[in-house]
């Protein structure tokens, strides 16, 4: 039984290993990339419009309204970051329904990336919104004996976001193979409905920590907007 | 009892103990989430989007500590560090 599409591979030549992570993954980017630049080539302002243009303007908005709602108030700078994350996420676990398709979300390596990418992204918006002092000063609020707590719940915080999406991707899958073995005919189709519904709250679940992340980075810890743990 | 069985004893009662036990505690917390979301719902049904949303947050925060216990048996049923040590040592003899 495998555990992630990592041991999935597809060609190797000596050291160089093309594993099923990597192919879907790039799979999903170009599916990603392409589809928006087709899409976006000639948009119209018309009453007019392609539904194509339609769909992509509802995700957009959408998007934009959950990140304005967690109270990142100019939701446009973060919406390049926090919505790419999202519609990644989103379409690794919607392409399941593809036969021979292993999300590569259920590869550690995939979302301990993602979380990575999260972790530099949250000072990065911070410093840009606050300067470096007002960035570093929120570390030892409200008093200096908070800073080593601080520093932890940044790192645990990043450990949570990797392990949380893994698990869920890697559970799914795993149930699915487990069960295929047991009741083979339409059980498992029901468990891979929910496995749908599971990853859409993932892809949820996966960016509003981000947003709030960085909402508490750029907007010190005082209007912190959602008080959550360091789960 | 060789060292190999004694290992994979350890390590299947406990994938199992890991699991059975830290399902228990977000299993009862999910609950009251649910149960108190539930309640506020009927009382202000006027914010149900900010009940819900928080309320999604909150059970996927809840349930990634059962994600966890699960990721550590999974672990030692299917890659678990020690057994893989024993089995290279014993291939190596």
């Amino acid at each position: 039984m495998r555990l992630s599409p990592d041991e999935m591979i597809f060609w190797q030549h000596g050291f160089i290993k093309l594993n099923g992570t990597i192919v879907f993954t790039w799979a999903l980017m170009f599916v990603l990339a392409i589809g928006s630049k087709l899409i976006t080539r000639n948009l119209s302002t018309e009453l007019q419009r392609s539904r194509w243009q339609n769909l992509l303007e509802i995700i957009v908005t959408g998007i934009e309204k959950q990140i304005e709602d967690v109270g990142l108030t100019q939701p446009n700078r973060y919406t390049g970051f926090l919505g790419t994350l999202f519609l990644f996420v989103a379409l690794a676990s919607l392409c399941t329904v593809i036969p021979g398709y292993e999300p590569p979300t259920g590869s550690l390596s995939t979302t301990a990336a993602l979380a990575l990418c999260v972790l530099v992204a949250v000072p990065f918006f911070g410093i840009e919104e606050q300067g470096l002092g007002g960035y570093l000063k929120s570390y030892v609020e409200p008093t200096v004996i908070m800073l080593p707590f601080n520093i932890i719940s940044e790192l645990s915080r990043t450990l949570a976001l990797a392990v949380r999406l893994f698990g869920n991707m890697m559970s799914g899958t795993m149930i699915l193979a487990i069960l295929l073995t047991i009741t083979p005919f339409i059980f498992p189709i029901a468990m891979s409905a929910l496995g749908l519904l599971t990853g859409m709250v993932q892809a949820y679940i996966f960016s509003i920590p981000a947003a709030v992340y960085i909402a508490a980075a750029t907007r010190g810890r005082k209007a912190k907007p959602m008080q959550e743990s360091k789960a | 009892m060789d060292n190999m069985t004694l290992i994979a004893i350890a390590s299947i009662v406990t994938a199992g103990l890991t699991i059975a036990l830290g399902s228990i505690g977000p299993a009862l917390g999910e609950g009251r989430a649910v149960a108190t979301a539930l309640s506020s719902l009927a009382q202000q049904p006027d914010a149900a989007t900010t009940i819900t949303r928080t309320l999604f947050v909150g059970l996927a925060m809840i349930e990634s500590i059962a994600i966890y216990c699960f990721v550590v048996s999974m672990i030692l049923i299917f890659a678990n560090p020690f057994w893989n040590h024993v089995i290279a040592t014993a291939a190596g003899k």
